[in-house]
């Protein structure tokens, strides 16, 4: 009930070392205060963990409860197409309170973004169908909030707001490199 | 919790202020019964809210979502009305808990339901029950797994 389903793949973002032995993937919600709480664990353990981490974020929108989460998640792919997936994806985060559309055409404009492409592509369809399919991956794993982690593509059950998903990610990181040492000998 | 294979206990509830249902009516279809302990229960994690950012996919397998605790057909209004739930919520309110009971998913020490999640086939036969931790959202990974492998077998047989 905790794999998670389909492994990342190219149709994801990745931040960090493709090749890191750690894989860290969040189902998240732009306008979830939760995944809001999340953002900046998350950042310092991508600083933390450097090389050693990929990061992936996948879309877990709940739009009727969140009405701005599933444009917001658009916008990020609309961004993507302009090579700016992660900045978008930042700036909603930090500006979490304020994500009706004009704001977001505002932090479009601040990454200096092409408007006139940004606008016409955040009414393409596949950029929608893109966002459902996280979700419909989402549901599979076994996603029953945002946020929701995956480590190595298993479900992290544990509070990521205490500083326990940092602590899983090292324990994981070192049982890896045991294993490691354990095939080279 | 009622054992897979069993023919689906009959009862009827109210699904909204002013409408029974049957259970029995839904045969040909397939039916899934999520007994929650409460209405209002904290909204970012809750398993009503996530069902109901689902309704395409109970669509695609023509699969009828039914969600049931002892709150009042009142209160379930009230709880639909402002979460928006494509889905009918039935009152297992009077006599209280009676259909949980009949099903085994009933908390006699809170006197709610518990969180059992049943799976009943286009015959009325139960083909998948799940009992999660009473805090714990159960998701929808597993309904969805039986969903699909269910159509496959169809496909199959077709």
């Amino acid at each position: 009930m905790t794999d998670l389903i389909p492994a990342v793949n190219s149709n994801d973002h990745v931040y960090g070392n493709p090749g890191a032995p750690l894989e860290l993937v969040e189902y998240g919600d732009y306008e979830c205060p939760f995944c809001g709480r999340a953002y900046p664990i998350v950042k310092s353990i991508q600083e933390k963990l450097g090389e050693d981490l990929k990061f992936v974020f996948r879309n877990f929108p709940l739009r009727k409860i969140h009405p701005n989460a599933y444009p917001a998640a658009i916008a990020t792919e609309a961004a993507a197409l302009q090579g700016k997936f992660w900045e978008m994806h930042d700036i909603i985060f930090e500006n979490q309170r304020t994500l009706e559309p004009e704001y977001i055409f505002a932090f479009a404009s601040r990454l200096g973004l092409d408007m006139a492409r940004f606008q016409k592509d955040i009414q393409d369809e596949d950029l929608y169908l893109k966002a459902r399919k996280d979700f419909e991956s989402g549901m599979k794993s076994g996603v029953n909030r945002t946020p929701t982690f995956f480590v190595n593509g298993r479900k992290f059950n544990g509070d990521w707001s205490t500083g326990q998903l940092f602590r899983y990610l090292e324990c994981e990181l070192d049982r890896i490199a045991v294993e490691k040492e354990a095939m080279g000998s | 919790m009622i054992p897979i294979g069993t023919i689906a206990p009959d009862f009827t509830l109210y699904a909204a202020p002013d409408q029974k249902l049957q259970l029995s009516q839904l045969k040909g279809r397939k039916v899934i019964l999520a007994f929650y302990p409460a209405d209002w229960s904290p909204v970012c994690g809750s398993q009503m809210n996530l069902y109901n950012e689902m309704e395409d996919y109970f669509v695609r397998y023509d699969a009828q979502l039914l969600g049931i605790s002892v709150d009042s057909r009142w209160c379930h209004a009230a709880y639909r009305e402002q979460n928006d739930f494509f889905f009918p919520l039935l009152a297992d309110f009077e006599p209280k808990g009676a259909v949980s009971k009949m099903y085994e998913a009933y908390d006699e020490s809170t006197g709610e339901s518990c969180r059992v999640l049943y799976i009943i086939d286009e015959e009325g036969v139960i083909i998948w029950n799940y009992l999660s931790p009473i805090d714990e959202n159960p998701g929808a990974d597993g309904i969805f797994r039986v969903l699909e492998h269910s159509q496959a077998l169809k496909t199959i047989e077709l």
